[in-house]
């Protein structure tokens, strides 16, 4: 057994820190959100220089070929950079999705242009009436003579306004879900401002006999159930690896408050109530540093990961709050101002636990995987 | 054992409930943007709103509503302690504007405990009537939880003190005319022997501010430094170097009166009705179990933040004071106000994240708000750790570390 980074995981974490550090510091995250671009274009091309975009794609596709655990060290430094572009959205979740999919054509055609970062996507999935899961999507595509039309809302679309393409989930009649990646020029596409927690630049997309041609079709069917159950399990251990990355953040930056804050002629990590809750916080990150690390393996190695998976996420998504919230309060009232990144890890992991399954949602799931 | 209003408490009851449903419209509840246990006030989306709720604080200074458990001789109605909750309690579940705030919760019911009968005169009427509004300076840079290490000094000099140093986390200090204010007036006694009460004109020559923005993105926060500010010696409130002592009587007054407890109940009340009525995923709220239970939950809990608050007003009525069990209260209410945002985001699901009113925002985006808000409420005005030390240590006699 071996529970840490193996040794070129090490190199990529250390690499992906530094540049996170001196390209995208806290008063980047603040700009980004009060500007008006959807994100920074500077900090996007500089993490395509560093190969990040590639780091799953195969090599017959210009990518680096790394494993899904290599990408959970990117999206811990990641986590603990409050990194404010739709990296996840394209690198994490299109690509896998476009990776897995039997469209020789549309690999060709995408997956080099995300390599290169010079293609963002975004993920168009949760309806009025699905938050969570596949099983009630009513927004439809209608097969026609060159690929299909789909009608539909989607909501709590990240990035929506500076994405390329919408990788979108539709109901067909008949052949159960389809899988597509839309042209976000197309004509019947309109985007409605809905702004969150978490700065994410956030849309309503609305679809109104949107035009798909058939090479952009990802996966239908079978398949297509089969691929959105996978991305599920990726991108629900990819949010807790961002929570991971968060959490790191705000124990460290509260265990060295502790030490240099004084009240009452010491430092207030010498009360007993203030070392526990310290010490509560590292139990905290621990376990969900190593149920993450265990459910990524698992899907990093095609092994069965629906329960470990459900764990991760329903405990992470949990904790991460918890512990963010603790952070706050042994800061005190400096970390009521907007000028302390403090709330920034709150905002973060808020959305990032309720993203692809909240707590309860997973746990309900892993009460079907002990046979309840 | 009775936990019924008597007769002239019912009544009182009675008479505020036909009074607010008179003089607000009924949505009122609606209009401020307010989390069960705030401290960044009730702001308004619309500025309309804002003069309704002036005219309303209007009617209920004029009869003598914003103080009436202050003596009749002083603008009064001399009313007890427990009508006083019952008015707290019935305003704040209506979202009423009808909070005198520091001035009629805290300066006043001091003043006329320990002020003189000259400052009595001459301030009382003025904060009666909701003429002038003051803010609290108590924290320092390097004084938050240790209060009694402020370093603010005011030097006597003739018939002034002249004060210098800083204070911060000044909620509303732009908004207010004055400040009442704790700072140092004997550098060589023990902390707790040598800081004094003064109140001080914001337009103090020497007096400036700097706004702070808080994590709302509103700003509440001043930082206020203070430069050879020169402050009238008839404005010393109280004992000179007792400042200290002073002050723990208005911290208990703090706890209570900011507590709002009718607005933990309104807000329960919403999400019910929510929950009554909405789908999640195409099924009933309402039929999911564990969202029934975490409603039961705050139930409850609301519940014993009633209980927790009217035992302070009886104990007020009988002469003690409520120290230990204006702790309690705080800690009870400020972690129900963050678990109650935490269980609505969690039962409201992403939609609880929108941050703007619309038609998908339930609750009209308050719990986004909440769920930022309630951060400050177990640190404001005397951290949760510092209450459950108050609780342990003066309460059930624990050895002090
Ligand atoms: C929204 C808001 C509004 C405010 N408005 C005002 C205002 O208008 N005027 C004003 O004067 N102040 C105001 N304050 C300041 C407030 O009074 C202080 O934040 C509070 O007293 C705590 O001080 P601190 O923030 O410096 O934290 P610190 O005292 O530095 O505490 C940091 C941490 O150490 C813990 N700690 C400290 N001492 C002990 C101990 N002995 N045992 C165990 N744990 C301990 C605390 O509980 C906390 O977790 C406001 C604060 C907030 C959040």
């Amino acid at each position: 057994m071996n529970l840490d980074k193996n040794t070129e995981q090490t190199m990529l974490d250390d690499a992906a820190r530094k540049f996170l550090q001196s390209k995208c510091p806290s008063s980047l995250v603040r700009s980004a959100r009060d500007d008006d671009a959807p994100f920074p274009q500077e900090l996007w091309q500089g993490m395509a220089e560093m190969g990040w975009m590639s780091l799953t794609i195969d090599q017959a596709h210009e990518g680096l070929g790394g494993s899904f655990d290599d990408l959970t060290v990117l999206l811990e430094a990641m986590g603990a950079a409050c990194l404010p572009a739709p990296y996840f959205n394209t690198a994490v979740v299109s690509a896998t999705a476009i990776s897995r999919s039997s469209a020789t054509g549309l690999k060709e055609n995408l997956l080099p242009r995300i390599a290169a970062g010079k293609l963002v996507s975004t993920l168009a999935l949760i309806e009025p009436d699905n938050s969570y899961g596949l099983d009630n999507i009513q927004s439809t595509a209608v097969a026609n003579a060159n690929g299909y039309l789909v009608n539909g809302i989607k909501l709590f679309v990240e990035y929506a306004q500076g994405a390329d393409y919408l990788l979108t989930v539709a109901n067909t009649e008949g052949d159960g879900l389809v899988v597509l990646m839309i042209d976000a020029n197309s004509p019947g596409i309109s985007l409605t401002p809905a702004p969150t927690l978490d700065y994410s630049k956030q849309c309503e997309v609305f679809f109104n006999d949107v035009q798909v041609e058939s090479d952009l079709v990802v996966a239908t069917g079978e398949d297509a159930r089969e691929l959105l159950l996978y991305l599920e399990q990726v991108c629900a251990v990819g949010k807790c690896a961002e929570m991971v990355g968060a959490m790191q953040t705000v124990l460290d930056m509260t265990v060295q408050y502790a030490k240099d804050r004084t009240q009452f002629g010491q430092p207030i990590g010498g009360f007993q109530s203030i070392q526990h809750h310290c010490a509560n916080m590292a139990v905290d990150v621990d376990s969900a540093r190593y149920l993450t690390g265990l459910a990524a393996w698992k899907v990093s190695e095609n092994l069965p990961a629906a329960k470990e998976v459900s764990m991760a996420k329903s405990f992470v998504s949990r904790v991460a709050i918890r512990v963010a919230k603790m952070g706050h309060q042994v800061h005190g009232a400096i970390s009521f101002c907007d000028e302390f990144d403090m709330h920034l890890f709150l905002r973060k992991v808020q959305s990032a636990s309720m993203a692809f399954g909240d707590s309860e949602f997973h746990q309900e799931k892993v009460a079907v995987e002990l046979g309840l | 054992m009775d936990f019924s209003f008597n007769d002239n408490e019912q009544s009182f009851h009675d008479e505020l409930n036909d009074f607010l449903d008179k003089e607000l419209p009924a949505d009122w509840y609606t209009k401020p943007v307010r989390w069960p246990h705030d401290y960044a006030g009730s702001p308004y989306r619309d500025p309309k709103d804002e003069e309704t709720g002036e005219v309303f604080r209007k009617k209920l200074a004029d009869k003598g509503w914003l103080t009436i458990s202050w003596p009749k001789e002083y603008g009064g109605r001399g009313y007890t302690n427990m009508e006083q909750a019952i008015f707290d309690e019935r305003m704040s579940y209506y979202l009423a504007p009808a909070s005198g705030g520091i001035s009629c919760g805290i300066v006043g019911p001091m003043l006329l405990r320990i002020g003189t009968p000259e400052q009595q005169e001459h301030w009382i009427p003025r904060i009666a009537s909701g003429e002038i509004g003051f803010w609290l300076g108590y924290s320092e840079p390097n004084a938050g939880s240790d209060l009694g290490s402020v370093s603010t000094f005011a030097r006597e000099e003739g018939d002034h003190f002249v004060f210098n140093g800083q204070k911060c986390w000044s909620s509303g200090a732009h908004h207010a005319d004055y400040s009442w204010m704790i700072v140092r007036t004997d550098a060589d006694a023990r902390k707790h022997a040598g800081c004094s009460l003064f109140i001080v004109d914001n337009k103090t020559p020497g007096i400036t501010m700097r706004p702070v923005i808080n994590i709302l993105g509103n700003h509440s926060f001043n930082e206020v430094f203070m430069d050879d500010a020169r402050v009238p010696k008839e404005n010393l409130i109280g004992e000179k170097n007792k400042g200290f002592y002073h002050l723990m009587q208005a911290l208990d007054f703090e706890r209570i009166s900011l507590v709002g407890i009718g607005t933990f109940k309104r807000f329960l009340e919403e999400l019910v009705e929510y929950v009554k009525t909405s789908t999640r995923n195409g099924r009933p709220l309402k039929d999911i179990p564990s969202v029934r239970h975490k409603l039961a939950d705050l139930a409850t809990r609301v519940e014993i933040g009633y209980m927790l608050f009217y035992r302070t007003a009886e104990m007020l009525d009988r002469g003690q004071e409520p120290n230990v069990e204006s702790s309690a209260l705080k800690v009870m209410a400020t972690e129900l106000a963050r678990d109650m945002a935490e269980i609505a985001m969690e039962i409201l699901g992403p939609y609880g994240q929108l941050t703007e009113p619309g038609e998908r925002a339930p609750l009209r985006a308050l719990v986004s708000r909440g769920f930022l808000e309630s951060i400050s409420a177990t640190i404001g005005a005397g951290t949760s750790e510092i209450q459950r030390n108050v609780i342990a240590q003066r309460g059930l006699g624990l050895p002090r570390v």
